[in-house]
């Protein structure tokens, strides 16, 4: 067939790229793959990193996403600890630090995101960590010994898996967030104020509403300095206040980037040979009519498999709506869709019983659940979210009618 | 090492040796065993290591926890010898273990 790419280049070993190297295989592409990452390891899970990772319950090597042997057996040809310099979109190739340029037919980045850090003075001592790769996380473990006094800047998912897990070995933990409330990017107040609790019964101290000013030490971290010149003691700074897509390469190659790499619903780029999956990638959210960039699993995943059917002329797979997770002490809290623009929130069960969930509603349409310990909720909400199906706020929140009496009236109409 | 065999949905028998402690879930990908997804690496937080499990070891492998069974409710295709593989740690009495993948984990 004329026009069959024979040369494919992913730039980013995370959870996208090497999702779209294995749906390529999968799908029946018999060209040559090349697979690059500035990390030493294969493709891995990242979101255990904060979790069972941190807590010492699994090992790195537990964490790749297929095993070393994989990439040779499949002929992908796996090139880790090196980075992508520059792309040039007229010769078709890719720069490598190791002075190498790839030649593509199709170029798929999958770069991620890198933590944000803050401009503050003291922000480069040492024992103000970031986490994000097993580099980091490794550090941390090194660091977090029992009694060891934790300061975690930034209460989204990362810092309070983290803060959890930290408070479990022992340590003593305090958490800044200058927000009114914890977890506030990422869902309603009601999920926050349940978060805090936990988190002050398990002995976290939670300061909401926290402005820092500096990290005190010379060369390695001893205090945290806060606005008013209260000095909070720490042996271990964690930083984990958002991230930033590695957009720069696309950017200097002449693509088009917004808050990340513009894509369509293909994950196109401005370049039509060229893809951009997983967090970097801005794209088209098909349920809320409007653009944005997910940083998570399901969208890594989606990501690489619509790249690759796209290129393979194959069938794309059904969207799914946006899903979440996060494991904090013995509670699992799964999120299904956005919940930016709610204009209502509806409550079902009892925070104090852990088993509840929150669902948003946008015009009388389920937009997002939260569900903490509560599968039927995130399972049905998932639905839900997806149709965007209009349900009776009263019925949400009585407990005496099931989540699949729910479902299954909502989603017949 | 406990031998795990993988039965697809066409019926094609793989068999891998397992090693205690690790899931039924881990030891598929580990062994590139298709079918399963695993989106969540083993949270329990996605269905997609749904798996039937043969009926000599049903009792051994036990039933699924309270969270794992709300998950499979709402899974595809689910049948009374459903579990997720990921919650499945083998163990030495587990050898010779079976377990079939369905269609499609989505």
């Amino acid at each position: 067939m004329p026009g069959t790419p024979q040369r494919i280049v992913i730039i980013g070993a995370g959870q996208a790229g090497g999702q779209a190297a294995y749906s390529l295989r999968l799908g029946g592409f018999e060209g040559a793959i090349t697979l690059i990452g500035d990390e030493p390891q294969p493709p891995y899970q990242r979101p255990p990193l904060s979790k069972a990772y941190f807590k010492g319950e699994l090992e790195a090597d537990r964490l790749f996403l297929k095993p070393l042997e994989y990439y040779a057996d499949h002929a992908v040809d796996l090139k880790t600890g090196v980075r992508a310099e520059r792309i040039d979109l007229d010769a078709r190739t890719v720069e490598l630090d190791t002075g190498a340029a790839l030649p593509w037919d199709k170029l798929i980045i999958a770069t991620g995101s890198r933590p944000r850090r803050l401009a503050v003075e003291g922000a480069e001592l040492g024992g103000v960590l970031e986490l994000r790769t097993l580099k980091d996380v490794d550090l941390l473990k090194k660091a977090a010994f029992p009694g060891a006094r934790l300061v975690v800047v930034g209460a989204g998912y990362i810092g309070l898996e983290a803060a959890a897990v930290a408070s479990q070995l022992g340590l003593k933990v305090i958490v800044l967030e200058a927000m009114p409330q914890v977890l506030s990017r990422v869902a309603g107040p009601e999920i926050g104020q349940f978060y805090s609790q936990v988190h002050r019964a398990a002995g976290v101290d939670i300061r909401t509403g926290a402005r820092l000013e500096a990290f005190e030490g010379a060369g390695l971290v001893t205090g945290v300095r806060l606005a008013g010149g209260e000095v909070l003691s720490a042996d271990i700074v964690l930083v984990g206040v958002g991230v930033l897509p590695n957009m720069e390469l696309a950017d200097e190659a002449g693509l088009v980037c917004g808050n990340g790499i513009a894509v369509d619903g293909e994950m196109r780029t401005s370049d039509p040979d060229v893809y951009a999956i997983g967090d970097v990638a801005w794209r088209p959210l098909v349920h809320y009519g409007r653009e944005g960039r997910l940083e998570s699993v399901h969208n890594a995943i989606e990501g690489g498999k619509i790249a690759a059917a796209s290129i393979l002329g194959a069938r794309p797979p059904t969207l799914e709506a946006p899903w979440f997770w996060s494991d904090q002490y013995d509670l699992k809290l799964q999120t299904a869709g956005l919940w930016t623009g709610a204009d209502e929130r509806v409550m079902r069960g009892d925070p104090q019983s852990r088993s509840f969930a929150v669902f948003y509603l946008k015009e009388g349409r389920v937009i997002a659940v939260d569900a903490v310990n509560a599968a039927p909720e995130y399972l049905v909400g998932k639905k839900l979210v997806a149709a965007m199906a209009t349900v009776a706020p009263a019925e949400l929140a009585d407990k005496s009618i099931s989540m699949k009496e729910i479902g299954a009236r909502a989603l017949s109409q | 090492m406990p031998k795990i065999t993988y039965i697809d949905a066409s019926g094609t028998e793989r068999t891998v040796e397992g090693k205690n402690g690790m899931t039924v879930m881990e030891t598929a990908i580990k062994n590139n065993i298709p079918g399963i997804d695993a989106d969540c690496g083993g949270a329990c937080a996605c269905a997609t290591c749904h798996v039937y499990v043969d009926a000599a070891f049903t009792d051994k492998v036990g039933k699924p926890s309270a969270m794992e069974q709300s998950m499979l409710d709402f899974a595809e295709n689910v049948k009374e010898n459903s579990r997720l593989s990921c919650q499945i740690k083998i163990r030495d009495d587990l050898d010779g273990l079976k377990v079939t993948t369905p269609e499609s984990q989505h």
